[in-house]
């Protein structure tokens, strides 16, 4: 295919497609728009590497200008995009230009769930580098944390202020927040990783309020307690960017509503990938919206794939996959955990850097995800297992032989699991 | 003919690289990605190109040799 290819949104799901459709032989014209002025950057180190002064801003660049160049991607940065006419073929950015296209890619992504409670300063969100830079400067301030959210971003903010040396305190409505997603149960493994860490929780208490200034803040609990914070940091979600398109003529619910293809649905010309698609999956019969990295990646090469090749349509099918490191635990979970009926752990998730796995049953006596703690190679075997619909018993035996198999290679072999 | 190259310090298991070609990628048994064979095909390159780019630190590249 030639043509003009405008990518809407310059972070991963963005800077994937435009690479993608290279390595796909596309050789139009790809233009690769983006709101912020930095060159386009990655997201999970801003609560991590990059938050705790580990990572240089280098290591977090997902495209220099020189590589675009080598690929042939234009950038057009620093003006957001503020209207699409999908009759016109044509994107409006905020500084006046117009840009016609023969397909565009949103890939707008998400923003932080603003904080509900304003104060003068000292509240802060993380989603963008900015927002990450103004919080390690607040970091580097002495002072009690507060961390409204104990989902994988709040935990992981919470683990680096600790890292960094403060008194830190997790609040969250839910008594178990990570057990949304894999039950109360291990939730509750989680949450007791904050108290191994000598980070306090709040869980099951709701914020009323949080009033002062940075450096001297109180937040009020509903249980009428207060916590006194040096900094507040506001974890509880994030809404998709797709208000730019409400009178675009798409179709938007909570996200961009996209086919099993990643095509906007009644506008074939437009796709969307990442945290703002939600798309139909042909494996689930539903339409999904998804907030992990893997995904985000993962549907970019599929879209660069249909754009280039429209004659051989792929479906996004895929299996969710996020990692989360907090303190000495690299969690990674795979599938949908919250289906499962009856879980079994093997291997260990006590003491210090444990290392083991939990399968979760599905009510037809599958494989419907799992959680592994430091134990990357059961992870593989969890994936392709979730992917190839194992049932319960042959995964435990997969995994349990893992345990004994010791190093490398003595597992099963690649390809073998995948179908 | 494209090689292969893994920055072993860098690799933080996440294994999103041996999901994508698990006939080049592997993982050992300290969740350090493994290089099942080095040397590719011209033919094979785009497909291997888009499994390294799938790795969250940066830690496969692919040159030319
Ligand atoms: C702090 C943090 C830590 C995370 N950690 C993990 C993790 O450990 N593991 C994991 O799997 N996932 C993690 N995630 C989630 C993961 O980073 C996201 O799923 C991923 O970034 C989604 O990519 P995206 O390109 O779809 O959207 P985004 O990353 O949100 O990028 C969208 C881009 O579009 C731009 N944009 C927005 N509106 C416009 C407009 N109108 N015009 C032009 N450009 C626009 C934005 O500036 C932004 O650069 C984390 C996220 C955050 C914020
Ligand atoms: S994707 Fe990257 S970090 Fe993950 S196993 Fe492969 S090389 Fe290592």
């Amino acid at each position: 295919m030639t043509g003009t290819v405008l990518v809407v949104g310059a972070s991963i799901g963005g800077v994937r497609t435009a690479q993608a459709l290279r390595s796909e032989g596309f050789d139009g014209r790809i233009v690769l728009v983006g709101a912020e002025p930095h060159a386009p950057y990655d997201k999970p180190p801003l609560s991590k590497q990059f938050l705790s002064g580990a990572w240089e801003l280098e290591k977090v660049l997902l495209l220099t200008a020189e590589q675009a160049a080598a690929d042939g991607i234009e950038l057009r940065l620093g003006s957001p995009a503020t209207r699409l006419d999908v009759a016109g073929s044509r994107l409006l950015l905020a500084d006046g230009e117009a840009l016609d296209y023969d397909k565009l890619v949103v890939a707008t992504g998400a923003s932080a769930r603003p904080s509900p409670w304003r104060p003068e300063s000292g509240v802060h969100v993380v989603r963008t580098l900015d927002d990450s830079r103004h919080l390690a400067d607040a970091l580097r301030q002495d002072g009690p944390v507060v961390v409204v959210g104990g989902g994988f971003i709040g935990a992981e903010v919470a683990a680096t202020a600790r890292g960094l040396g403060h008194d830190v305190t997790v609040v969250d409505p839910m008594p178990t927040p990570i057990g949304r997603v894999v039950g109360p149960e291990i939730g509750s493994i989680f949450a007791e990783l904050h108290h191994r860490h000598d980070v306090a929780t709040r869980f099951g208490l709701g914020v009323e309020g949080v009033e002062g200034v940075a450096g001297n803040l109180r937040v009020r609990l509903t249980d009428g307690s207060t916590l006194n914070a040096a900094t507040v940091v506001v974890g509880i979600g994030a809404v998709p960017n797709d208000g730019w398109l409400a009178d675009s003529g798409l179709a938007v619910e909570n996200g961009v509503l996209c086919d099993e293809y990643s095509r906007a649905v009644d506008a074939p010309d437009v796709f969307a990938v990442g945290d703002v698609a939600r798309w139909f999956h042909p494996g689930y019969r539903e339409h999904v919206r998804v907030e992990h990295w893997t995904n985000a990646v993962e549907q970019a090469v599929i879209a660069a794939h249909n754009i280039a090749h429209p004659d051989d349509l792929r479906p996004h099918s895929p299996v969710e996959y996020v990692w989360s490191d907090q303190y000495d635990w690299k969690a990674q979970i795979v599938g949908r955990p919250v289906l499962g009926v009856r879980h079994e752990i093997i291997g260990t998730l006590e003491g210090e850097r444990p290392r083991g796995a939990v399968l979760y049953q599905d009510d037809a006596d599958r494989l419907c995800g799992a959680v592994t703690v430091n134990w990357p190679r059961a992870l593989v075997q969890c994936r392709r297992l979730v992917t190839g619909h194992a049932g319960y018993d042959e995964a435990l035996d997969r995994i349990r032989a893992l345990v004994s198999a010791g190093p490398a290679m003595a597992a099963v072999p690649a390809t073998s699991a995948d179908g | 003919m494209p090689v292969l190259k893994a920055d072993f310090g860098a690799c933080q298991g996440y294994a999103n690289c041996v999901d994508a070609a698990p006939d080049v990628y592997d993982i050992d048994d300290d969740g350090v990605v493994v290089l099942l064979r080095t040397e590719i095909s011209e033919e094979e390159r785009p497909r291997i190109e888009e499994a390294a780019r799938s790795c969250p630190v940066n830690a496969l590249t692919i040159e030319d040799a």
